[in-house]
């Protein structure tokens, strides 16, 4: 705990991919680092542990990327899933400097491989970590240990106090004992609020209680709200974030990618009351599994079950939890404590309504629903092939969107337009500034790179100015 | 349930890691796992074979303890060979050796050195065994020719019958729903995974051999080990085509074939045994199994010692001591002899089985199905 009582240019709150990337960054420029890890060893690197993947811009192949991706269509592609909800600069700017931070992360360890199955077809844009998350956490820890960046585990920034547009001090709890050591910048990468289901629940009601939790526990926004509290300029939908939906088996928090399930363009769901409630086939999986967590938050119980049979088995990818399995539907109705009568009903009005055409998961294919509400609008075959199937399903909250505005130095803005002088954000706590709204996969890692490469850097010019 | 707790556990991790998939860069395992979606015992006993415990995998998992989901693929891995080593082991009794296999290995090691000395005294006059002797045929006026024949033949040639029946037993298994046909390619591209240990790269940077950081030790011990092992081996074979085809009757000279292929063997295998030996101290136990270790040292440790000896033995072979090294030397390879087929050494016999069936099922296919290498 001595260390938390010393005296550094620059503290790092967070232990993800953004604050490590700071903290290598500052260190490399000659400050000293100080990097407060609320999680305890084992379980450090937030959200980032469970990341696969990195989109990035280039011009030609690489050794671990197929084709080219410009800066333009990079670009059309986040405005395309933001709806506009972004800032052009910013987004620009984090674009531009994608296709250098691989050379930047590869020489400080990250190890990267070529995609093989199970991505969605990524390995145009994105480049995948070897080993995953955990494993480019655990080559920035070693980095930056080497380096001599000091890191406390174990320990919460729980208040960066502000006067005026300077940060005066900042308090950290650790085993019980609070301390606060002189610093003189400070990076905030301490992430989103969604692990904070009271939080939630002030946007979500007793819903939020029925919530899984994909991602770290510790992802509380404890800093996020202190300084949204200090007049710091909010950015994103408070209400909003991003979430899938995952078996309902899964655990509270910490699933991981493991408990999401691809099933639904080949079933059909229901609610707790054994009803259909949206189309499962409206689009191509990779463009729809973003909104079926929303879907089944609204739905009662925020529960659902996904229905098919065993047509269906080899058709998405496998999930860590067995098939619930039925000779007949009335079986898996009483599996499901569904009401049988109903679950009946809504197979045999969705069977009926089969319009079977081919049949191709590939596709929008003309298999599809006719006369029926809500409709199947691809995909649809009958569910007539025991054994039957089913799982349960829950609203996956994989991220927040509300965060802090920054300005291109990852300075931290005010309410009233002016910048604190010395406090500096990255990764998930200002992310909304790029990623308003919507979802693009591996972005999220090039947001925290790039901006926490921006932060350590400014951080450290402020520090030894 | 044929194998029982150790398989259940590696197919829990199985099915979890299949959903996962983030370590696919790793090793054959993760390609070899995508290709199913459920896993059968036989399955789970070529992957388990297939593991070369580098070790990448559990570093990099996001559930490796203390998270809930412990996932811990190198141990359950590890746990599930022992079991393997004994469901293949031929003849199906003598599969209880290796239970408490340090033991085992070393009665085996004690008898045989003991065996080895009694005989040595009862064939010879005792005084023989202490006497310096030099020139052609010094080594045979300890232990007759014939009978280190005779020995040695008998006991490697068994030893080559039970590892060769271990290996079809393996097959018989583990291949029963391959649905790809063995040919020339496939044994070229296994060997050539044995040969280099492709699969200890960890996706070409190194494995965990020892903790979180990354090195080729491990991968570079085995190797010395492996093919000084091969050298000394080749040093018999010379040395056998001298004495009965050239009739040239040893010790031979420090510079002729026998003699430095023995040497620069003997160095390799001492090198790679206690370096290996040594990794097993310093490293992490937790992705370990310590249902192996005893094995594990076992053979290291005999086979260092037969390399020490054999080294010993070349160094003093013109003194008095010659006698009752000659006979120690013989008594480990004696043992090593023996013990092959009911120690780690299968090890190497059913991970190459597992390299032939991963080079048959990914095999370039002529119709365009997926490849993977």
């Amino acid at each position: 705990m001595s260390e938390l009582a010393g005296s550094y240019d620059v503290l790092v709150a967070g232990g993800g991919n953004a604050a490590l990337c700071a903290a290598i960054t500052a260190r490399e420029a000659g400050a000293s680092v100080l990097l407060v890890e609320h999680a305890p060893r084992d379980f450090r690197g937030g959200n980032s542990r469970h990341t696969r993947n990195f989109r990035v811009m280039h011009a030609a192949p690489t050794a671990t990327l197929t084709g080219a991706y410009a800066e333009d269509e990079y670009w059309d592609d986040l405005r395309r899933v933001t709806a506009g909800e972004t800032d052009e600069a910013l987004a620009r700017l984090t674009i531009r400097k994608s296709g250098a931070a691989l050379a930047w992360m590869e020489s400080r360890g990250v190890r990267f491989q070529p995609s093989l199955t199970g991505t969605l077809s990524l390995s145009r844009t994105n480049a995948f970590f070897l080993g995953g998350g955990k494993a480019l956490l655990n080559a920035y820890y070693r980095t930056a240990e080497r380096l001599g960046v000091v890191v406390a585990y174990d320990a919460e920034v729980q208040d960066v106090r502000l006067r005026d547009v300077t940060v005066e001090s900042v308090l950290i709890e650790s085993g019980g004992r609070t301390m606060r050591p002189r610093i003189k910048t400070v990076v905030v990468a301490a992430g989103g609020f969604q692990a904070n289901i009271d939080w939630l629940r002030q946007y979500w009601g007793a819903a939020a209680d029925n919530f899984l939790i994909r991602g770290t526990p510790y992802a509380k926004g404890r800093v996020l709200r202190n300084l949204l509290d200090q007049d710091v300029m909010p950015i994103g939908d408070p209400t909003q974030c991003h979430a899938v939906a995952i078996d309902a088996r899964a655990p509270k928090f910490d699933g991981g990618i493991v408990t999401r399930l691809d099933v639904i363009p080949f079933s059909i769901v229901v609610n707790r009351e054994a009803r259909r409630f949206y189309d499962e086939g409206e689009d191509l999986w990779p463009k729809r599994y973003a909104i079926w967590g929303r879907l089944i938050a609204q739905q009662p119980g925020q529960i659902a079950y996904a229905i098919t049979d065993t047509k269906a088995l080899n058709l998405f990818m496998p999930s860590m939890y067995p098939a619930i399995t039925g000779a007949t539907i009335d079986e898996i109705a009483g599996k499901l404590a569904l009401d049988r009568a109903a679950l009946d009903e809504t197979v045999r009005a969705y069977n009926a309504a089969v319009r079977q055409g081919p049949f191709n998961d590939k596709i929008l294919d003309g298999c599809r629903t006719d006369g029926l509400t809500p409709p199947k609008s691809h995909w649809a075959q009958r569910i007539d092939t025991p054994p039957y199937v089913a799982y349960p399903l829950r609203p996956g909250i994989t991220f927040t969107y509300l965060g802090v505005k920054v300005d291109d130095q990852a300075r931290v803005v005010m309410r009233n337009g002016g910048r604190v002088k010395n406090l500096f954000a990255a990764g998930e706590i200002m992310a909304g500034n790029i990623l308003g709204r919507g979802y693009l996969a591996g972005f999220g890692m090039t947001i925290g790179t790039v901006f926490g490469c921006i932060a350590g850097r400014e951080a450290a010019t402020y520090a030894l100015r | 349930m044929r194998y029982g707790d150790a398989v259940d556990e590696a197919r829990r991790d199985m099915e979890i890691c299949n959903a996962c998939r983030y370590c696919e860069g790793y090793c054959a395992v993760f390609p070899a796992m995508e290709l199913r979606r459920e896993f059968s015992n036989a399955d789970l006993s070529y992957l388990a074979n297939l593991c070369h415990d580098c070790r990448g995998c559990f570093y990099a998992c996001q559930y490796a303890p203390p998270h809930e989901f412990n996932i811990n693929l190198p141990q359950a891995f590890a746990r599930l060979r022992v079991e393997t080593y004994r469901e293949y082991a031929w003849p199906g009794p003598l599969a209880a050796l290796f239970r408490r296999n340090g033991v085992v290995v070393s009665l085996v090691v004690a008898f045989a050195l003991a065996g080895v000395l009694l005989l040595t005294a009862d064939f010879q006059a005792p005084s023989a065994v202490y006497e310096r002797h030099t020139g052609v045929g010094a080594f045979y006026a300890v232990i007759p020719l014939d009978v280190m024949i005779a020995v040695g033949l008998a006991t490697f040639g068994y030893s080559v019958v039970a590892l060769a029946m271990g290996y079809a037993r393996f097959w018989r298994d583990t291949a029963a729903g391959l649905k790809r046909r063995v040919d020339l390619g496939t044994w070229r591209r296994a060997l050539g995974a044995a040969a280099t240990l492709r699969n200890l790269s960890g996706g070409g940077f190194g494995c965990n051999d020892r903790n979180e950081s990354f090195s080729g030790m491990r991968r570079r011990l085995h190797h010395a080990m492996f093919y000084g092992f091969i050298a000394c081996f080749a040093a018999t074979c010379v040395a056998t085509v001298y004495h009965h085809v050239l009739g040239w009757v040893a010790p031979y000279p420090l510079f002729s074939v026998p003699v430095v292929l023995g040497t620069v063997g003997g160095i390799g295998l001492l090198v790679g045994t206690v370096g290996l030996l040594i990794l097993k101290i310093v490293r992490d136990p937790v992705p370990g199994a310590r249902e192996l270790l005893g094995a594990d040292v076992a053979l290291l440790l005999l086979l260092a010692a037969v390399a020490a000896t054999g080294l010993l033995l070349l160094a003093l072979r013109a003194s008095a001591a010659m006698g009752v090294l000659l006979a120690v030397h013989l008594g480990f390879v004696l043992a090593l002899f023996l013990i092959l087929p009911y120690g780690k050494f299968v090890h190497g016999i059913y991970r190459l089985g597992a390299l032939v069936h991963y080079a048959a099922e990914t095999a370039p296919a002529r119709g365009g199905e997926r490849t993977i290498e």
